[in-house]
């Protein structure tokens, strides 16, 4: 059976089951309107250990170890460890996985990562290649700024434009076994690059990708944008996503009524001080694994398409005047205890 | 998909940018607080016999210990997000500038984290800083003799 439909998209032969997700976040986070969902909260920035780069590490040791307990498998059940994080040579991934003894792909979609993971998770499982799949991604506040602005404790305004990175990681248990949640389809994205150069307005970066993402999953399935309970964006923010409904709409899609952004939900931009919202690789990844992972299984909500967007610039290449080419990943996920549609 | 000039339109009517009317406003009377403690420590020194050369000396050195002490307690970034600029020109931006970095880099040892970059924030300012007053000086000399 052919597989691929359209220009980009995959739907699998048969739904890819989500047997478990984790979140573990940090203080700030868990002062958001989400707070009470996460599976753990660690108040402490440093986890105990000396760096941020450590500590960052230790959030994805925790959420991928929580993860395992959850779906009731042990490490050496997993055929393959999928993780993606911020910090360069992806030291938060690397340094918190090393001991898993498990196959390992390292990925960069900078905070794509939560969807390029799951999307290839789910075609390494129904590819037939693995029973098993976790995929995990994790990002810190504090790590960030040391490697993308400036010291923490170097005085500056932010400006309004800007994001607040999320400081937690989420880990995902795929399995070829039926679940209740299982992922449907894929959507990989292509770089798109509108020359924006503003490294402090990522929304407006990454809302081009994540349009051109939505609509060719749109096309490729030739679904409705209703099709969906929610389309929800990974980290756009207030700005980015005012954009993306503008350039959907331009596409001849509104998507209005049912877009989501993981940026916005996660903070209460007026009492936390988040300016534009909340950014990085856990800040989809948490959001997903602990809201909407959870209504999906309840039932509040049967379908939806996950789109966590990334900005793939680097300090140097912001430095060196480039602008900042960006990605999204859309990954469809559905309800199937009442047989698919 | 749109032009990347018709996207950049849309992302400047989408875009806030910063209030700059209140923001200068604190930076204006933050920054002046700073000014009016200065010259308060200035006026305490040469009350308490402080050679009259050596006062301004004595001034920054305790305002740049302030800055510092409240760097490291975690505070002084929080004045500068208050009050921008009011807090980060004077004599204690450029002391957090420094002891920041300090702070941050230590992680990765005396030689290549406090000793390399520590002056990432602060040096350019040294260094053109010291171009400037050269080009000055240059300057002051030419006219000096030609003119």
């Amino acid at each position: 059976m052919e597989k691929k439909v359209g220009g980009q998209t995959v739907i699998f032969s048969s739904p890819v089951g989500i047997l478990a997700t984790s979140s573990i976040v940090g203080q700030k986070e868990s002062e958001g309107p989400l707070g009470h969902l996460f599976d753990v909260v660690e108040p402490d920035a440093m986890f105990g250990t000396k760096s941020w780069e450590k500590a960052e590490s230790k959030f994805a040791q925790a959420a991928v170890s929580i993860c395992e307990k959850k779906s009731g498998l042990s490490m050496a059940d997993f055929d393959y460890v999928i993780a993606g994080d911020l910090l360069n040579q992806s030291t938060g991934s690397i340094y918190g996985l090393r001991n898993t003894n498990r196959p390992y792909f390292g990925i960069f979609g900078a905070c794509s990562a939560m969807g390029e993971g799951m999307s290839l998770g789910a075609m390494l499982i129904d590819g037939g290649f693995a029973q098993n799949v976790i995929a995990c991604a994790s990002s810190h506040f504090c790590s960030a700024e040391k490697q993308f602005r400036f010291p923490l404790e170097m005085g500056s305004q932010r400006p309004p434009t800007s994001s607040w990175t999320v400081t937690g990681s989420a880990a995902v248990a795929l399995t070829k076994s039926q679940t209740d949640v299982a992922i449907t389809a894929a959507t990989t994205g292509k770089m798109v690059d509108l020359q924006i150069k503003d490294a402090n307005n990522m929304g407006a970066a990454m809302a081009p990708a994540a349009a051109d993402t939505i609509v060719a999953h749109l096309k490729d399935t030739q679904r409705p944008p209703k099709y969906y309970d929610a389309i929800i964006t990974g980290d756009l923010g207030y700005i980015g996503s005012e954009l993306l409904l503008q350039l959907t709409a331009k596409e001849g899609y509104d998507i209005s009524s049912v877009h989501k952004d993981c940026g916005i939900e996660i903070f209460d931009k007026e009492k936390q001080n988040t300016n534009a919202g909340g950014s990085g690789c856990a800040c989809s990844g948490v959001v997903f694994s602990a809201y909407f992972y959870e209504e999906l299984k309840k039932g509040a909500i049967n379908k939806i398409l996950f789109v966590p967007t990334g900005a793939l610039m680097s300090p140097t290449s912001v430095q060196q005047g480039e602008t900042i080419p960006s990605i999204a990943h859309a990954v469809a996920i559905e309800n199937t205890q009442g047989g698919l549609v | 998909m749109v032009s990347k000039q018709e996207y950049d339109n849309m992302v400047k009517k989408a875009s806030p940018n910063s209030k700059i009317f209140p923001n200068c406003l604190k930076a204006f009377f933050v920054g002046g607080l700073i000014c009016v403690f200065g010259q308060s420590l200035h006026d305490f020194f040469e009350h308490i016999g402080v050679a009259k050369d050596n006062v301004g000396a004595w001034v920054a050195i305790t305002l740049i210990f302030i800055a510092i002490l409240l760097t490291g307690l975690g505070v002084f970034d929080n004045i500068v997000s208050f009050a921008g600029a009011g807090a980060a020109v004077p004599i204690t931006g450029f002391a957090n500038a420094m002891a920041a970095p300090a702070i941050e880099f230590k992680k990765e040892g005396y030689i290549f984290g406090v000793g390399a970059k520590m002056f990432v924030i602060a040096g350019p300012v040294i260094v053109y800083g010291t171009v400037a007053s050269m080009i000055v000086g240059a300057v002051h000399y030419i006219v000096q003799k030609w003119g």
